[in-house]
């Protein structure tokens, strides 16, 4: 940069910005013209009202009557579920393949290859219909479900998973354990006898899981109960598909970023700990993994905030997330169309900075220190 | 003569015991215990799933007959795929009328190989043609309602075309922008970069969805009384809009790609500052970004098949459309099988275009 702004540029930018400002107040006087002729006022005090719709998939209860506050929350909390789901098994399908791109095996690399090209070149829309309506709709009744391993049911009313009954020491149990989990990273960078306690801090999963075990009473198994199935948890078909689009479409992309990673680092860098006497799986772990996840780390950043986005494709199998609901039924029976956009952008909006906030601080943290 | 020996293989013990594409074989799938398990795994999987595959894709499928009476066995019913072929390209733009389309095509074909190509000579003048004149041109022929061509409306335009025009207006419109704002984010004046950093994340946050339901819904409230813009207008304009900000994104990498000595220089030698973005910094980000801007097509064009969503009738739209025919109830694998694949040819030409491009640009450098 060896130019410096003139002050000519200086003064036009805040013509520019009058210009920008004068536009969004035009705008904004049509649309309030418009809506006054309507006879309908912008607010978001009709977030207060009672609802007249049912949500037919949700994770808190709900009841037809309750207010539109609280069903975006619900709306939320599916969005957040179909994404969360989505992002966890997209990482690791990803990481699935990608290592698979990178095998010695032909048959394996090219599969992976011919997956990752299938599903990079086809619309992330029609995949998600595709496994709505050519899959999930076409797997057989209740009476003749697809067993699964450990006990798991499918068949076209969904995925029925064996659910946990917690017993009376579950409240005491869990919560420790949930905590045990949660120091465990922690733990890891505290410094004992000199040096950070480390992969030793793994040993709090074990405790954590068998206190979590303990606060089990017994699983309820999905069963034929006469027409339809009984016990477990119902997972809705929409949802599953939803799922099932989002996680095979970002796990070719993560793939391609994972393989990408692990090309990245210099092979100079395997070659020079090797000859310092590290056996293989510690060149994997403590050479090749730390550098290949810092390239990693910003592209799948992205990938996770375009799976949050995409979340919104629920709307074309009636998965009832933010989409489905404030942009169609709520929408529809309160009117308020400018309301409903501004909304739906705006918890997307939230979603994904804090969502890149966290991913950027965690960037910073793995980050290569130049010193 | 050592030189011509020396440029030999020496024979392996591979070589000598076993032929060539024994030795192939060991060496990609059983070189070790656990890649020769792998192996068996993957290929008693692929007997379980091709076999059945293939019967229903090929074997067992029909593609004769005109009504699905003529769908007996077991497979695919390509019937209705062929039946309805022309409305999957076309939509309901009028049969006698396709010519037209075929026209706008051929010209858009014609004029982007002279663009895209190595070594053309007067590119800029292909590009202006490219994003000036054939648009004017190809919205007459489309159009119609002058020259004598017969007026059809943008509700009858549909299927494979709509996402082609609407990918072109998209990239035609957004590249342009795109590029102002990659200079705004990158400017020194500080309303100008906030502006571009605050449109830029803005769209980047927001779900595509929402934007068309935007364009679709809450847009025409936004219209002065009176005016009015047809739904797909309105559309592509959302989308203009929208992928202006991943387009800055990608000229923004371009542009930072660009090692500051030739701005320098140029500022050096006395330029004014839009001389010296336009002239000198710009066709180098551009040429660097070519590859990425490819991306960015790629998944603009898989994204287009959202619209369906709001109600126009794309590729995908038209085979749901069909679906729902009650003479053809029932084919909906066939039907979605059918537009995957058609995106699929698409969508790999031009990914593997951009990716030869990325490779010629790396060996330049």
């Amino acid at each position: 940069m060896v130019r410096r702004p003139s002050p000519r540029a200086r003064a036009a930018q805040w013509l520019l910005l009058a210009a920008v400002v004068a536009v969004a107040w035009l705008l904004g006087s049509i649309a309030a013209e418009t809506s006054g002729r309507r006879h309908a006022t912008l607010g978001f005090g009709y977030l207060a009202d009672p609802t007249n719709f049912d949500i037919p998939f949700r994770l808190i209860p709900w009841a037809v009557g309750d207010t539109y506050a609280r069903a975006l929350l619900v709306c939320v909390l599916n969005t957040l579920l179909a994404a969360a789901i989505s992002i966890v098994v997209a990482t690791l399908l990803g990481l699935l393949v990608g290592i698979m791109r990178l095998s010695t095996n032909w048959l394996v690399r090219n599969i992976a290859l011919g997956y990752i090209e299938l599903v990079r070149n086809t619309p992330q829309l029609v995949q998600i219909i595709f496994w709505y309506v050519a899959v999930l709709q076409t797997l057989p009744g209740p009476r003749q479900s697809i067993l699964l391993p450990a006990g798991v049911l499918l068949n076209v009313r969904g995925l029925y998973l064996p659910s946990i009954v917690a017993d009376n020491r579950a409240a005491m149990l869990w919560p420790p354990a949930l905590a045990l989990l949660l120091v465990m990273p922690f733990v890891w960078r505290v410094p004992w006898r000199g040096f950070p306690i480390g992969a030793k801090s793994l040993l709090l999963i074990p405790v954590a899981i068998m206190l979590f075990l303990a606060g089990i009473d017994h699983t309820d198994l999905p069963a034929l109960r006469g027409f339809n199935i009984a016990g477990g948890v119902q997972v809705v078909p929409e949802l599953v598909a939803l799922c099932a689009g989002l996680s095979i479409y970002s796990a070719a992309f993560i793939a391609e970023i994972v393989r990408a990673a692990i090309l990245s680092v210099q092979k100079g860098q395997r070659e020079a700990a090797l000859s310092l006497g590290l056996r293989p799986r510690q060149v994997l772990s403590k050479i090749i993994l730390p550098q290949a996840l810092r390239v990693m780390v910003p592209p799948i950043t992205s990938q996770y905030l375009n799976i949050i986005k995409s979340s919104s494709l629920g709307a074309a199998v009636a998965y009832p997330e933010l989409y489905e609901i404030f942009a169609g039924t709520a929408m529809m029976q309160s009117n308020r169309e400018i309301e409903s956009i501004i909304l739906l952008m705006g918890v997307f909006l939230s979603i994904n900075l804090i969502v890149s906030a966290f991913m950027n601080w965690y960037n910073r943290r793995v980050a290569l220190v130049v010193r | 003569m050592s030189d011509a020996v020396a440029g030999q293989r020496l024979p392996t013990r591979g070589d000598l015991m076993t032929p060539r594409a024994v030795d192939w074989v060991r060496r990609n799938l059983f070189s070790s215990i656990f890649n020769s398990i792998l192996t068996i795994v993957v290929m008693a999987l692929a007997a379980l799933i091709v076999p059945p595959l293939f019967r229903w894709a090929v074997t067992h499928a029909t593609i004769s007959g005109t009504t699905r009476a003529a769908c007996t066995g077991d497979g695919a019913c390509w019937t209705f795929i062929r039946m309805r072929f022309p409305r999957f390209f076309y939509g309901n733009y009028p049969t006698d009328q396709y010519w037209r389309a075929d026209v706008a095509f051929a010209l858009l074909v014609a004029l982007c190989a002279p663009v895209l190509r190595d070594g053309t000579r007067h590119r800029w003048m292909w590009v202006l043609l490219l994003l000036v004149v054939f648009p004017a041109l190809a919205a007459v022929l489309l159009w119609g309602g002058v020259f004598g061509l017969s007026y059809v409306d943008t509700s009858l335009w549909g299927g494979l075309m709509l996402d082609i025009i609407a990918s072109f207006v998209t990239v035609a419109g957004s590249l342009p922008l795109g590029i102002l704002l990659a200079f705004g984010r990158r400017s020194q004046l500080p309303v100008v970069r906030m502006l571009s950093v605050g449109y830029i994340e803005l769209w980047r946050g927001v779900p595509l969805l929402t934007v068309l339901f935007m364009s679709a819904v809450v847009l025409p409230l936004f219209l002065p009384a009176g005016v009015s813009a047809d739904r797909l207008l309105r559309a592509m304009a959302a989308l203009v809009l929208f992928n202006a900000a991943y387009m800055a994104e990608v000229v923004r990498g371009g542009l930072q790609g660009v090692p500051s000595g030739q701005e320098e220089a140029a500022d050096s030698l006395g330029l004014r500052w839009w001389h010296v973005q336009a002239f000198v910094v710009l066709p180098q980000a551009l040429r660097i970004v070519v590859p990425g801007i490819i991306n960015t097509v790629v998944d603009l064009f898989k994204d287009i098949t959202l619209v369906t969503i709001i109600g126009l009738f794309d590729l995908l739209g038209t085979v749901e459309q069909a679906l729902k025919d009650p003479a053809w109830l029932g084919f909906a694998t066939e039907g979605y099988v059918f537009s995957a694949m058609v995106f699929f040819v698409c969508c790999s030409a031009l990914s593997a275009y951009g990716r030869s491009m990325e490779r010629r640009l790396a060996k330049g450098q």
